[in-house]
């Protein structure tokens, strides 16, 4: 089974996101910032990463530049999933190293859409 | 009986369903059955007030009457559904990249001139996929000539896809951030697809029931999620004039859940491809390379 981990300081987005990803078929672990999700991916690398932009301790830009540099950082695939809808953000999640972007408020049909772009789940 | 109970429960009397229901079917192909009678219902009412009639009696009246062309497009036109996204099921254009366009390139390398054809368009989403493609294919396409002619009934979903604006919602349906990078421009809470990629997307108003040969002969025909709207009659009908304006080493894609099969005998399915027509005269059924096992679902 494939891992997701899911981190946002909500824990209402973090609820109904994990709902979500179980629906895919992913086992869930959650994180209520980055330097949570940094620990979380010390122990063990997920497939997939759902991520927040703004959260206490750690933004969820922050806790990306950190994870590709990471060793077997640059494989989970990071979907952003954010508030911050702006070219600017976009711009700079890419270069940071986000495989996809997620503009709030989302549902399941896009969550579904974007892991399928970048390969986590078929057909 | 059921029957009685609809009467009973609707407010629109049979009747009148009848006469929308003829009418739709002549102007535009739609089969509506009595469970959508709320539809109708829900739909014309803004028909009915944009003409100043009281109610929906009123605009059934008009109909009945020599009822000015205008009317009876508007009331087309509210009973389309032009439900559609980005790399709508993906498949279809992981199809046009990887084999159609192959194809197409090496029947065509004389000439280097494609025409295609999206013929249920709606609000663009399909044909400006089709470019975005094309845009990243443009290496291998170095003096080739691709033309796209978007056609739709509805003049009203034309002028959405040509003004091309999407909301935050659409653009995340199917659409790759990479590409809403490149192809976009943001404009408050919308999307704004750029002039670069509008300016290779000619869109026209067509009635598939019309007469096809005005348009010329097409390499590659998109003619996705409209054909199940149609009766069987007119499915055939659409399909075996669509063949006529397809050259014979052509291409033609459906929807998810269209087929030619026990519909007409013109369109052969390309082996191993799902959704995915050539004519039944097409050089491609016979050049068609040895069954490999991993393609189809
Ligand atoms: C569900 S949309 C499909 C859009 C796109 N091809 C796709 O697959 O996402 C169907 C479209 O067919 C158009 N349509 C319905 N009847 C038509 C007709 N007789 N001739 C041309 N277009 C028609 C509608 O206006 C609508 O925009």
């Amino acid at each position: 089974m494939k891992s997701c981990l899911v981190v946002d300081d909500s824990r209402v987005v973090r609820k109904v996101a994990r709902r979500i990803a179980e629906d895919l078929g992913f086992s869930c672990i959650e994180a209520e910032d980055g330097k949570q999700a940094y620990e979380a991916c010390q122990k063990s690398m997920p497939d997939a990463i759902l991520l927040d932009w703004n959260m206490p301790v750690m933004s969820g830009i922050e806790f990306l530049e950190k994870l590709r540099q990471m060793e077997g950082g640059s494989y989970p695939k990071v979907v952003f999933c954010t508030t911050e809808n702006n070219v600017a953000h976009i711009k700079r999640a890419l270069q940071a190293g986000a495989n996809e972007y997620i503009m709030k408020p989302f549902d399941s049909e896009i969550i579904e859409n974007k892991f399928r772009q970048v390969g986590l789940i078929e057909g | 009986m059921l029957w009685q109970e609809r009467f009973e429960l609707n407010t629109m009397r049979l009747t009148d369903f009848d006469i929308y229901r003829d009418l739709l079917k002549e102007k535009s192909g739609l089969i509506i059955t009595q469970d959508k009678i709320y539809l109708l219902e829900s739909r014309l009412g803004p028909v009915a007030k944009k003409w100043g009639y009281p109610g929906l009696e009123a605009l059934t009246l008009a109909l009945q009457g020599a009822p000015k062309p205008e009317l009876v497009n508007d009331v087309v036109e509210a009973m389309t559904t032009n439900e559609t996204s980005f790399f709508r099921d993906t498949r279809p254009f992981d199809q046009f990249k990887a084999v159609i366009l192959p194809k197409i390139m090496e029947k065509r390398a004389a000439t280097k001139k494609i025409r295609i054809w999206c013929a249920a368009a709606s609000s663009g989403q399909e044909p400006y996929s089709l470019v975005m493609i094309l845009e990243e294919m443009k290496a291998k396409l170095p003096g080739w000539k691709v033309e796209i002619l978007a056609t739709d009934i509805s003049n009203d979903i034309l002028a959405q896809a040509r003004q091309g604006v999407y909301t935050q919602f659409e653009v995340q349906r199917g659409l790759p951030i990479q590409m809403l990078m490149t192809h976009f421009v943001q404009d408050g809470d919308k999307w704004q697809i750029s002039d670069a990629v509008k300016k290779q997307v000619t869109f026209q108003k067509f009635n598939l029931l019309d007469n096809m040969s005005a348009l010329g002969r097409f390499d590659i025909i998109f003619c996705r999620n409209v054909l199940i709207y149609f009766d069987e009659p007119t499915k055939r009908g659409v399909l075996e004039r669509m063949a006529k304006q397809c050259e014979n080493d052509g291409f033609l894609l459906l929807g998810g859940a269209e087929t030619v099969l026990g519909i007409t005998e013109e369109w052969r399915l390309l082996p191993e491809q799902r959704g995915l027509y050539v004519r039944k005269d097409s050089p491609h059924l016979t050049t068609a390379p040895a069954v490999s096992k991993t393609a189809s679902a």
